[in-house]
């Protein structure tokens, strides 16, 4: 292969068996003999190592910078608070400034115009980055601390220590929200994977629009396919959308699931719906 | 005594707004003579952080207590800091609120009573 490929599994919602398709795509492509790297961008609720069952070997805490205020030096000019989108620092007069950790974005903006210099950085913890092994497949995923609002970063950090393998696979947490955009940036294609029935084609729509605006080549891949009507297939055809696999509503394949197993594994005949895929990727992603 | 109630619409008789940072308005009330000052709430549609900065916007009218339905964890302790007295489970209109609160019906709330994003629909 040419260059490396980063290609991002999303879907408009959740539970359409997003990581089923991602980690299994994985699975049969490290077997073919190519370098794949796997990561879980849905930090909020990672679930791709219960499949891919990866050995960790490196784990790392990730910390962003928060305001910290020396009240002593503040000079009562009231700029932090002003300049705060987020209402993550206030100042109350007499030397008085609270902070909110909880709610800061980042943003420098604080710390960068107090006249005072009364106003420093210090870190936190936002969650941790785990990485590792699951046989051929590199594999990264993060954990965000509970309670914790900074997906967008801990994503931005994971993706950032991807090492560089033919094709990277990215597991998108779902919906069309801020951590979704950032998993999808610079991502050469995306999968959105959507379920034949009326809600599934709504989140379907919402996710097309949200990667034409990203300006990304994408295609579909169906789902549990007979369980609904053909109206997401319709919908494609009108829309100009490849549907690149349809994977059956079968009941073994759920059984999978529920106890961690990989599609592929459980049930072999399988295999060649996801090197089908791959190949059909392959080839929309050079069109 | 300056007094600050959420309030739903402008006027002293408008009813109390149960949520704080998204609350429509904030009436500002002199207790000496019943004037209402009622205030738009620019909070109401900020992204994140709604309940500190309306907790900030209360705190530059000078009023001493608020008067709300709920509060959240982020407001109470901004307006704790600046040493506001929260009475929080108030419903009715503004001008039953007040006097409830001149009657010393009501009692001091000390800590939020709701949950961050109260307020937020979804
Ligand atoms: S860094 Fe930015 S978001 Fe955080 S408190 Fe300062 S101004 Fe607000
Ligand atoms: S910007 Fe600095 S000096 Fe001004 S109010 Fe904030 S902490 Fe105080």
């Amino acid at each position: 292969m040419a260059k490396q490929l980063t290609i991002a599994i999303a879907s408009g919602k959740g539970g359409t068996g997003k990581t089923t398709i991602a980690t299994n795509l994985a699975k049969v492509i490290a077997e073919d003999g190519k370098g794949v790297y796997y990561a879980d961008c849905d930090v909020e609720e990672p679930n791709g190592h219960i499949f891919l069952k990866p050995q960790i070997e490196q784990s790392r805490t990730v910390t962003v910078p928060v305001p910290q205020v020396d009240e002593n030096k503040c000079t009562d000019c009231g700029k932090c608070g002003e300049v705060c989108q987020y209402g993550a620092i206030v100042h109350l007069g007499n030397k008085k400034v609270l902070t909110f950790d909880n709610l800061c974005h980042s943003c420098a903006g604080c710390w960068m115009l107090c006249p005072a210099g009364a106003i420093t950085q210090k870190k936190m913890e936002i969650g941790i980055i785990e990485s590792g092994n699951s046989g051929d497949i590199h594999f990264a995923h993060g954990k965000l601390r509970i309670g914790n609002i900074r997906s967008v970063s801990l994503i931005n950090q994971l993706k950032q220590s991807i090492k560089a393998r033919d094709l990277v696979i990215l597991d998108v947490p779902p919906g069309t929200s801020c951590p979704v955009v950032e998993s999808l940036k610079n991502v050469d294609f995306v999968i959105l994977v959507t379920e034949p029935t009326p809600f599934g084609l709504n989140d379907l729509k919402l996710a097309v629009d949200l990667v034409r605006k990203m300006e990304i080549t994408f295609a579909v891949v169906i789902n549990r396919d007979g369980i609904g009507d053909d109206k997401c297939e319709k919908y494609c055809q009108q829309e100009n959308i490849s549907i690149l696999m349809k994977l059956p509503d079968d009941r073994r394949i759920a059984e999978a699931y529920s106890v961690g197993k990989m599609v592929v594994d459980a049930l072999p005949e399988y295999r060649k719906d996801f090197t089908g895929l791959y190949e059909n990727i392959l080839q929309e992603a050079e069109k | 005594m300056i007094i600050a109630i959420t309030a739903s619409a402008e006027g002293i008789d408008s009813p109390v707004d149960p949520r704080f940072g998204r609350a429509a308005y904030f009436a500002i009330v002199d207790t000496e003579n019943d004037q209402c000052n009622s205030i738009p709430n620019e909070a109401v549609s900020a992204a994140a952080g709604a309940g500190v900065t309306a907790a900030k916007t209360i705190t530059d009218t000078g009023a001493q207590a608020v008067l709300t339905g709920n509060c959240g964890p982020n407001a109470a302790r901004t307006l704790q800091a600046a040493g506001i007295k929260i009475y929080a489970g108030v419903s009715g209109t503004v001008k039953e609120a007040i006097e409830a609160f001149k009657a010393g019906k009501l009692n001091e709330t000390q800590g939020p009573t709701v949950e961050s994003h109260f307020g937020t629909n979804g």
